[in-house]
């Protein structure tokens, strides 16, 4: 077994000081450290081996070029998808999103619903709201229960042949809920539905197999699973990306161009318009076999632990606390709110005390109208995460209290 | 004292706990809405100014300790004062906490001084200054006073 204080040494950044403390990084669901194999990676390739990819003869470009396309097929390895040309790269979660509402604009007819739930990040909400006002259709948001759990009758009962497009988050980010993706997915496929996932938060903490979900389109950014920033995945069934038109239009996505015609290029190629963030697909490479070594038993069996102990001790030890978010199947962070304390002071307190948390409304403000909260404080806790932090997390919160509470 | 304590002083504890005119004025001459979208402090000022004298002061919503702190001061320095006299008073304020301010801006501010451990925290200093740019977006309505009819 790894010990986690080996792992913590792999990671520069979290033997960093922030405000005179040692780093307590509790804000992984915002994104994730690096490992030095991630930084490795990039540093290499530009000081050794950068050049494009596609375009050149040369040697150099060549071996780009297959750097990038043994990443596109560990890609799909990683999520299971039956092939490698249905993984495309994009900026992250919410270009994969916004590429999938925009290039579905024809299939949405008016009249028709798109259904989304009333967990979901802005990301994953207001594409869909957007796209039902360009076409007309109706966009409806399934209501959540008050532990933070998709109302799954409602959903059930909103769906039907009517319903052209599902989207909805694996895990939530304000709540930590880990949705019944499978189920969920079924449902929707049986009222004929295409259904997105929005895997962002997912795809660090679990296996994910999108075969065996059964959706049309995954989406995940690499900076959320310890890979770089400007860098995520699409990931679509073969037959739609075929059938969509592209997205953006330029070098690389092109067939052949003249005067009269324009022809593109089969998929992947087709959505990858422009020169993309090479450093950065190959820094993905390398998270994935970072994640890959480590493995989701040790993740997931690591992190459950951290949530557990992080509950037990505000249960214990704060009473002034109340969490957002109690669903039964629950990733490892926790959103709450202070009696009396503004979230932002419980920031800027804990900022001093050396912990990183994320305090507002998490990109996701219809969640925190459904709870009648302007914006909660949230720990998002990694594999990477001790104990110690959580009491040095815990501590800090009843500092807050006594002073504004 | 560390930065946590300049920052939360006993004063500001106070008005945050009891703020100071925290009230919606039930037809005021002058009013706006502030609000700040990244942490969700959101505050209506409400005005009742006769003889472009401030009569009547009010604030109320929802926010962090510092903007709420900030409001309480702000309505209790500025009730009774002129309006050029409470949007001088808002410059000097917005000196204090946003640039190496004077000696001479300290005295002014006089009670207000009390805030000035926000310039250690940069972006709180929005949440400080959120409820006085309200004022001066409610003031500089001048001709058109809003009712709470409209
Ligand atoms: C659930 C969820 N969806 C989408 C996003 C957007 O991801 P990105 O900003 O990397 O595009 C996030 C990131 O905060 C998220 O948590």
């Amino acid at each position: 077994m790894k010990s986690v204080q080996k792992i913590r040494q792999d990671f520069p950044m979290l033997s960093t000081h922030m405000n005179g403390h040692p780093l307590a990084y509790l804000d992984n669901g915002a994104t994730t450290q690096k490992p030095q194999s991630v930084i490795d990676a990039i540093t290499h390739f530009y000081r050794d081996e950068y050049a494009t990819i596609h375009r050149g003869v040369y040697e150099l470009s060549q071996k780009a070029t297959q750097a990038c396309d043994d990443v596109r097929a560990k890609t799909a390895q990683f999520i299971h998808a039956p092939s490698i040309d249905e993984i495309i790269f994009v900026r992250g979660t919410t270009e994969a999103i916004n590429l999938v509402s925009h290039c579905l604009g024809a299939y949405v007819q008016p009249g028709q619903d798109v259904i989304i739930t009333g967990m979901e990040h802005h990301a994953n909400f207001v594409p869909w709201q957007m796209l039902c006002i360009r076409n007309g259709a109706n966009f409806k948001v399934i209501p959540i229960t008050d532990t933070g759990e998709l109302d799954m009758d409602a959903y059930a009962k909103a769906l039907s042949e009517n319903t052209a497009i599902v989207a909805f988050g694996h895990i939530s980010n304000a709540l930590g809920t880990i949705n019944p993706v499978q189920e969920m997915t079924m449902l929707a496929k049986k009222a004929g539905a295409l259904v997105l996932i929005d895997g962002a938060q997912a795809i660090a903490h679990a296996p994910v197999d999108v075969q065996a979900i059964g959706c049309d389109f995954y989406a995940f950014s690499a900076h959320k699973c310890y890979g770089p920033t400007g860098i995520g995945v699409l990931w679509g069934k073969k037959t739609l990306l075929e059938a969509m038109p592209p997205y953006q239009f330029g070098g690389d996505m092109i067939e052949s161009v003249s005067i009269n015609k324009t022809t593109f290029a089969p998929i992947p190629a087709k959505f990858e318009s422009g020169t993309p963030a090479i450093a950065e697909i190959i820094g993905l490479g390398a998270a994935f076999d970072y994640i890959t070594k480590l493995g989701f038993d040790f993740i997931q069996k690591q992190e459950h632990s951290l949530l557990i102990y992080a509950q037990e001790q505000f249960e214990a030890c704060l009473p002034c606390i109340q969490v957002i978010g109690k669903a039964k199947h629950k990733a490892s962070l926790v959103s709450f709110i202070m009696e009396g304390v503004h979230p932002h002071d419980i920031g800027t307190i804990l900022d001093q005390e050396g912990i990183a948390v994320r305090a507002g409304h998490h990109c996701a403000q219809p969640v925190m109208t459904r709870f009648g909260i302007p914006a909660t404080t949230r720990a998002s806790m990694s594999f990477y995460n001790t104990q110690e932090e959580i009491d040095r997390l815990v501590n800090a919160l009843e500092k807050a209290y006594r002073l504004l509470g | 004292m560390n930065k946590t304590d300049q920052l939360y002083q006993e004063v500001i504890l106070d008005h945050n706990k009891n703020p100071r005119n925290f009230k919606e004025l039930a037809s005021p001459t002058h009013k706006a809405h502030g609000i700040n979208p990244l942490c969700g402090d959101d505050y209506w000022i409400s005005i009742q100014v006769e003889n472009n004298t401030v009569q009547d002061i009010g604030f109320m919503g929802s926010g962090c300790a510092i903007s709420k702190s900030s409001g309480s001061l702000m309505t209790s320095l500025i009730k009774g004062k002129s309006t050029q006299e409470a949007l001088d008073l808002k410059n000097t304020f917005l000196e204090l906490i946003m640039t190496d301010c004077t000696d001479e801006c300290r005295e002014k501010a006089g009670r207000l001084k009390v805030l000035e451990g926000v310039k250690q925290f940069p972006i709180r200093v929005k949440c400080a200054t959120l409820v006085w740019r309200a004022l001066e977006a409610a003031l500089s309505q001048k001709d058109q006073a809003i009712s709470t009819e409209n």
